[in-house]
């Protein structure tokens, strides 16, 4: 393989990786932080032992989010550095400012409070989770700025063959930004709450400490129900956005050759023939595409072939078509996935409002199974944003092809793809094995037993004095 | 043009930062075999940087974020060009974190006596990397006309940057030994301290040679010798110093002394470059500077705004973090959480 499949190989599978730890991170902190509001508010023991219960799993999961992070920051200029000269100038400010603001915030303050107990007074350590939450919303914020940089660009010129930043708002309030934000935060949430419903719902089904996970489950399936109708209500927006701002990503994820009827139907599924440019065995909806591209039951949609011309003319002579079949079942699974996200929520606060839950022993097998969907939606929708987005790194500026380091070999990249592989399947191992191992230890409610301990670093025979 | 040298001056902080905290806690881990004698000791060591470590870290991530948005060409030729090492680093990196969070997980020797092996070996390794990628900046690397650099084997990795490497690793393991007379109390405090006051004398040969082999192989001196003769001048002091209180139990002025150290010694490399960001040793006008390589002015003037905002809240809970770990940590008495 040439160095730059490999190169792109790499940063779409640590990528990806990473990316199943961060949403779980963001929606399991955020899940913790109102079980400690509660037992501030309240006073009630339980919600004591829930923060420290779920905050065990988003440190166990915390911990991957951040190492592997690391790389990330990293492999733009590792891999990718005639991308880092040619952008770094604006792309690399909302990542300085993400490290400033963020990533000490959230450092800090989670070493206060998973140490700070008893140290501190109980408002003061709820602070601490608070800005902990606060910390890991504004590392997403600023790391979609600059995504959204590239799916959209703003705010500089082209000067000395490379691209300057001339306006730091117009990234900020870059439309693009506040559609990809609020989708991602939402799906972060609903991430952690579908997580910490289909781990009660396993102890439900065994009556297994039923209240103690009664309660986990009627709070996260509230977060799972709002975040996960407001992530419909944000995806949709965000689509529309796109047909507006790359059109050709739109025609993709749609499969429309060429451009559609007035109005137009949506396609179900397709059987998609990329070298002729045709599909076939197609399931329409009529009035539907134009439904979700505009708002209304008319307009038609561009198509690809349309789309390329206009390109070629505006880029020059040149592929400007991304994988098609990718980009189109891509989008389906996450569409499908954000769709059961929602129904399961309804469904969900629906039995636990009517006191049904514990009885329906299929939904709460469904609950379980469904820890799956949020992971597989932010992956699906992540790989249609993404290569949809190809041939460009920066939409419209900048191709992939020219974005890779000239001066890193085919066996360097080899070797670190062999090397991280295997250090993120046995770090994969390790994460869930302690998953399980951390819920069949359970909450430890017996109030004779001592607490089981939240430090990793603290266990049995460790002491501390005050000199 | 007084924004490119301000945030040269500013990378130098976060680097300086990093080396000062999270060497410390690179000190640490490697104590966790030279002075740790169970699995107990183990343990309280690591406690005495829990809470710390991982915005300790951030320094360098920051650092990195910093290069990125301020000079685009650095981080990418840097990055790019130090491909191999920064894997290892990164792998060494991931496996360090993750045992912090992992190793008391499961209460089984062999799992966290496993983890335990990976903060040693990583703890002893990164420093060693970054000093080895510290000194070849001043050293020189084979950067072509178009800021990539080519680099062999031996271009980053010479007899040179070894020397670097070790005398980075042995400052970080010299202040962590410090830091953990700082933080713990009766046998374990008495026998780090005896380690250390060997190791300060390991330490100063160590500086003494690695400054004696910058004169001879590397400009430093002939373009920057008006600061770097005072420099490592008072590094001497400021080391005997540190020896000094070591031996009379002033662990506080001991640790001030040492962290003096690090501060110089890392300006030095920094002053020394100044305003190179990377030496080429092909031709002196492919070098990196701070000029040719940094991001436009309105980019720097943008960063400066958000950089001054920020830090102050940064140092200011960071210490606030500090106040509140400022009890030893010790076996007498037991701790819940």
């Amino acid at each position: 393989m040439d160095v730059l499949s490999l190169a792109r190989f790499q940063y779409a599978a640590t990528t990806i990786f990473h990316f199943f730890f961060v949403p779980l991170s963001i929606g399991l902190v955020l899940i913790v932080s109102i079980m400690e509001t509660m037992y501030v508010v309240k006073n009630n023991e339980i919600y004591k032992k829930m923060t420290q219960f779920w905050g065990k799993f988003f440190l166990i999961n915390f911990a991957i989010g951040v190492v592997t992070g690391i790389l990330q920051e990293f492999q733009f200029g590792m891999n990718w550095s005639e991308y880092s000269r040619f952008m770094g100038d604006v792309f690399g400010a909302p990542l300085a400012i993400e490290a400033l603001l963020a990533f000490f915030m959230e450092s800090t303050f989670i070493g206060l409070w998973l140490f700070g107990w008893d140290r501190l007074s109980k408002k003061v350590h709820l602070t601490c989770i608070w800005l902990v939450t606060a910390g890991t919303s504004l590392s997403a914020l600023w790391i979609l700025t600059a995504n959204s940089f590239m799916q959209h660009p703003v705010g500089f010129h082209i000067n000395n063959g490379r691209a300057e930043m001339n306006d730091f708002l117009a990234l900020l309030t870059n439309p693009q930004l506040w559609v990809e934000f609020p989708h991602t935060i939402f799906g972060s949430f609903a991430t952690g709450a579908f997580v910490v419903a289909g781990i009660s719902a396993i102890a439900l089904l065994k009556r297994n400490h039923v209240d103690f996970y009664l309660k986990s489950f009627k709070i996260a399936i509230m977060i799972g129900l709002v975040s996960g109708v407001l992530l419909a209500l944000v995806g949709h927006s965000q689509a529309q956005y796109l047909v507006k701002t790359q059109p050709m990503k739109m025609a993709a994820s749609e499969g429309t050759w060429q451009n559609t009827s007035d109005p137009a139907p949506w396609t179900v599924i397709a059987k998609i023939d990329t070298k002729n440019h045709k599909n076939t065995g197609e399931i329409k909806i009529p009035y539907l595409l134009s439904f979700l591209s505009y708002g209304k039951f008319s307009g038609s949609v561009e198509g690809i072939e349309s789309l390329q011309k206009a390109y070629v003319e505006k880029y020059g002579p040149g592929n400007y078509i991304p994988p098609v079949k990718t980009t189109f079942w891509t989008f389906r699974i996450m569409t499908v996935m954000g769709g059961l996200l929602c129904l399961l929520g309804i469904v969900g606060a629906f039995l636990v409002w009517k006191k049904k839950l514990l009885n329906n022993k299929w939904f709460l097998r469904t609950m379980v199974a469904a820890i799956a969907i949020p992971f597989i939606g932010s992956t699906t929708g992540w790989l249609m944003t993404e290569i949809g987005r190809q041939p460009w790194t920066v939409f419209g500026f900048m191709q992939t092809a020219a974005s890779v380091s000239p001066n890193v070999s085919a066996g360097e990249l080899l070797f670190s793809i062999i090397a991280f592989m295997s250090m993120y399947s046995i770090m994969a191992i390790v994460m869930v094995y302690l998953f399980v191992r951390t819920f069949k230890e359970g909450p430890s409610l017996d109030n004779k037993m001592t607490i089981q301990s939240n430090d990793p670093f603290d266990g049995e025979g460790y002491h501390v004095v005050t000199e | 043009m007084l924004l490119n040298e301000l945030w040269f001056l500013l990378i130098a902080v976060l680097f300086i930062g990093f080396f000062f905290l999270e060497g410390y806690d690179f000190g640490v881990g490697m104590a966790t075999r030279f002075v740790a004698r169970n699995e107990t000791e183990r343990r309280m060591l690591i406690n005495t940087i829990g809470p710390f470590w991982d915005a300790n870290e951030v320094w360098m991530i920051t650092a990195g974020g910093a290069m990125f948005a301020a000079f685009p060409n650095w981080y990418a030729t840097l990055f790019s060009g130090f491909y191999v090492p920064l894997v290892f680093l990164l792998l060494l990196l991931i496996a360090r974190g993750t045992a912090f969070e992992y190793r008391a997980k499961v209460a089984h020797p062999k799992w966290s006596g496993t983890w335990d092996w990976a903060i040693f070996i990583a703890s002893l390794l990164c420093p060693f990397l970054w000093g080895v990628v510290f000194s070849s900046l001043v050293y020189g690397l084979p950067i072509d006309k178009n800021m990539n650099m080519y680099a062999t084997f031996t271009s980053i990795v010479n007899p040179y940057t070894a020397l670097g490497g070790v005398l980075i690793t042995l400052l970080c393991l010299y202040h962590g030994l410090v830091f953990i007379c700082l933080r713990t109390t009766n046998d374990i405090q008495e026998r780090t301290r005896d380690l250390a006051k060997k190791i300060v004398w390991i330490l100063a040969v160590a500086a003494i040679v690695f400054v004696v082999v910058t004169f001879f192989v590397t400009d430093l001196f002939a373009k920057r010798g008006v600061f770097l003769y005072p420099i490592y001048a008072l590094d001497v002091v400021l080391l005997v110093l540190s020896a000094f209180f070591l031996s009379k139990k002033r662990d506080g002025w001991a640790f001030g002394m040492n962290a003096g150290v690090i501060v110089l010694t890392i300006s030095s490399l920094f002053i020394g470059l100044f305003p190179r960001l990377m030496i080429s040793n092909i031709k002196t006008s492919y070098d990196l500077t701070v000029y040719n390589s940094a991001s436009g002015s309105y980019s720097l003037t943008v960063m400066t705004i958000v950089a001054v905002t920020l830090l102050p809240f940064v140092l200011g809970y960071s210490i606030w973090s500090y106040y509140v770990f400022r009890k030893r940590v010790s076996k007498e008495e037991h701790m819940e959480y």
